[in-house]
């Protein structure tokens, strides 16, 4: 099968499914953005998806995939550390020209993964997964009439500037996977040339810069005192 | 203006591939600055053959920068810090009075040490016979403009075409990828009507080569468009992925 045997299958599914995360980012970016303005549109949203069967369906194939990007993530650095060879140089250098994110992409991965455990602990395991258990019929300790109110959640964490600064600290390691991580997708799809290097290169940046400043208002916004 | 340095050389002997490699140090008085680098290790070798001592061993042949034979990691640099000129065309003027130059082979998993700063990179050559040409004798020279080809086209073809197969762009990369090698040979033969026709059995044949050999997957870091001799861009391996994905998906 080409899309694991060959190196440029192996970097198709590294790009296609980091294309499909990113257009998650974007909807999800956009959904909580609305929290400053209205907590009760932001539920609203929340109630929306919860867990019908479409948020459901969508939650599944996003875990798939986040699960596929990281599997291969990790077999492909592992072939490229192989291919490095056991001996390393003595004296290494960096070039101008090449970015640091992108040489630490598994690092920021690992940190982005790391918070993200946090995060779904902290929101997904009292929304979603108690309003689930709820209809499967399962015990759940979590209480089904905070299961909607995301903007409840919202508070309940960030009003701790503790949560807020971890918050951050994730978003700026995503903000870096990112800005590297949408041109090299755009390269390894071929979409890329001598003009066209340069341009998805400004468009990954300033993608990747509103993503986060979507996400990052939240937790700045209550760092500087205001409330929901 | 010329003058002389005296320089300390920190380079690494292997005696063969499987025994195991250690630095060893020279010092260098009065070497003039107008001497090219590789004049320097020949004086060097001059002089370890008459204390008897085992020369280093290195690659080289042309010594004006078009054949690729010449490697050598210089300072953490394949072909030195210089861009765009390749070990032989590096002088010793770039270095100061004093100074430690560290000399290692180019290192990859695809490239084994022969012999102190010797590395085999016949790899490359197998990635070459793999369907890096154009199977059919074409004839001689088309009359000028008998099959229009676009200037763009003509310039990234050239521009491709002018890769020397030196592998440092493998000896840079953090992931011991040769794809901008790979890309620079498509390229340049899927981008002329002689090319053309096999471009898609060629791009699948020397992407396999290519990953058969243990060359690594390409994460579009650059380090190897940054360290290229020939300044090749990066571009080229985006139209490899498209050639690739193509012929892939028309299958």
């Amino acid at each position: 099968m080409w899309l694991i045997d060959s190196s440029i299958g192996r970097k198709l599914i590294m790009s296609i499914t980091g294309v499909f995360l990113v257009l998650f980012l974007i909807f999800h970016g956009t959904m909580n953005f609305v929290v400053l303005f209205s907590a009760d549109a932001y539920n609203a949203i929340a109630a929306f998806l919860g867990a019908n069967w479409y948020a459901l369906v969508g939650t599944k194939m996003l875990a798939i995939g986040f699960v596929v990007h990281i599997i291969y993530a990790i077999y492909l650095s592992y072939q490229n550390k192989k291919a490095r060879g056991a001996v390393g140089y003595n004296v290494t250098s960096s070039q101008k020209s090449v970015e640091w994110t992108s040489q630490n992409m598994l690092v920021l991965g690992v940190i982005v993964v790391g918070f993200m455990v946090l995060h779904l602990i902290q929101f997904w395991s009292k929304m979603q997964w108690v309003e689930l258990s709820h209809k499967m019929g399962l015990e759940t300790s979590g209480d089904l009439a905070l299961a909607t109110d995301g903007a409840y959640w919202v508070k309940h964490y960030f009003e701790n500037p503790i949560y807020s600064i971890l918050y951050i600290v994730w978003l700026v390691a995503l903000w870096l996977h990112l800005t590297h991580g949408i041109w090299s997708a755009m390269q390894t799809l071929g979409t890329s040339s001598n003009i066209w290097l340069p341009r998805i290169k400004v468009i990954s940046n300033v993608l990747s810069t509103v993503i986060i400043l979507l996400f990052i208002s939240i937790p700045v916004y209550f760092l500087l005192g205001f409330n929901i | 203006m010329e003058k002389n340095i005296n320089v300390t050389l920190k380079i690494w002997r292997q005696a063969s591939p499987k025994v195991k490699g250690e630095f060893i140090s020279y010092k260098m008085d009065n070497v003039p600055t107008d001497s090219s680098f590789l004049e320097m290790l020949d004086v060097l070798n001059e002089r370890l053959l008459k204390e008897r001592k085992e020369p280093v061993e290195f690659d080289h042949d042309c010594r004006e920068g078009i054949c690729g034979m010449c490697s050598l990691y210089i300072n953490g640099h394949p072909h030195g810090k210089d861009g765009g000129t390749t070990t032989c065309q590096l002088h010793m003027r770039r270095f100061s009075n004093g100074e430690t130059i560290v000399i290692e082979p180019f290192r990859s998993a695809a490239f084994p040490v022969i012999k102190d700063l010797r590395v085999d990179r016949s790899a490359f050559d197998k990635i070459i016979q793999s369907g890096g040409y154009v199977s059919v004798n074409t004839g001689g020279a088309q009359d000028g403009n008998a099959i229009p080809i676009s200037k763009i086209d003509a310039d990234e073809a050239m521009d491709a075409a002018s890769c020397i197969g030196c592998g440092a762009c493998v000896a840079t990369c953090k992931n011991g990828s040769a794809m901008l090698f790979v890309a620079a040979k498509v390229s340049q033969l899927s981008l002329l009507p002689q090319g053309k026709v096999e471009r898609a059995a060629r791009a699948k044949a020397m992407v396999s080569k290519m990953d058969e050999l243990g060359f690594g997957n390409c994460t579009n870091t650059g380090s190897c468009e940054a360290e290229c001799p020939k300044s090749i861009s990066i571009s080229h391996i985006a139209r490899l992925n498209r050639e690739y994905l193509n012929a892939k998906f028309t299958d």
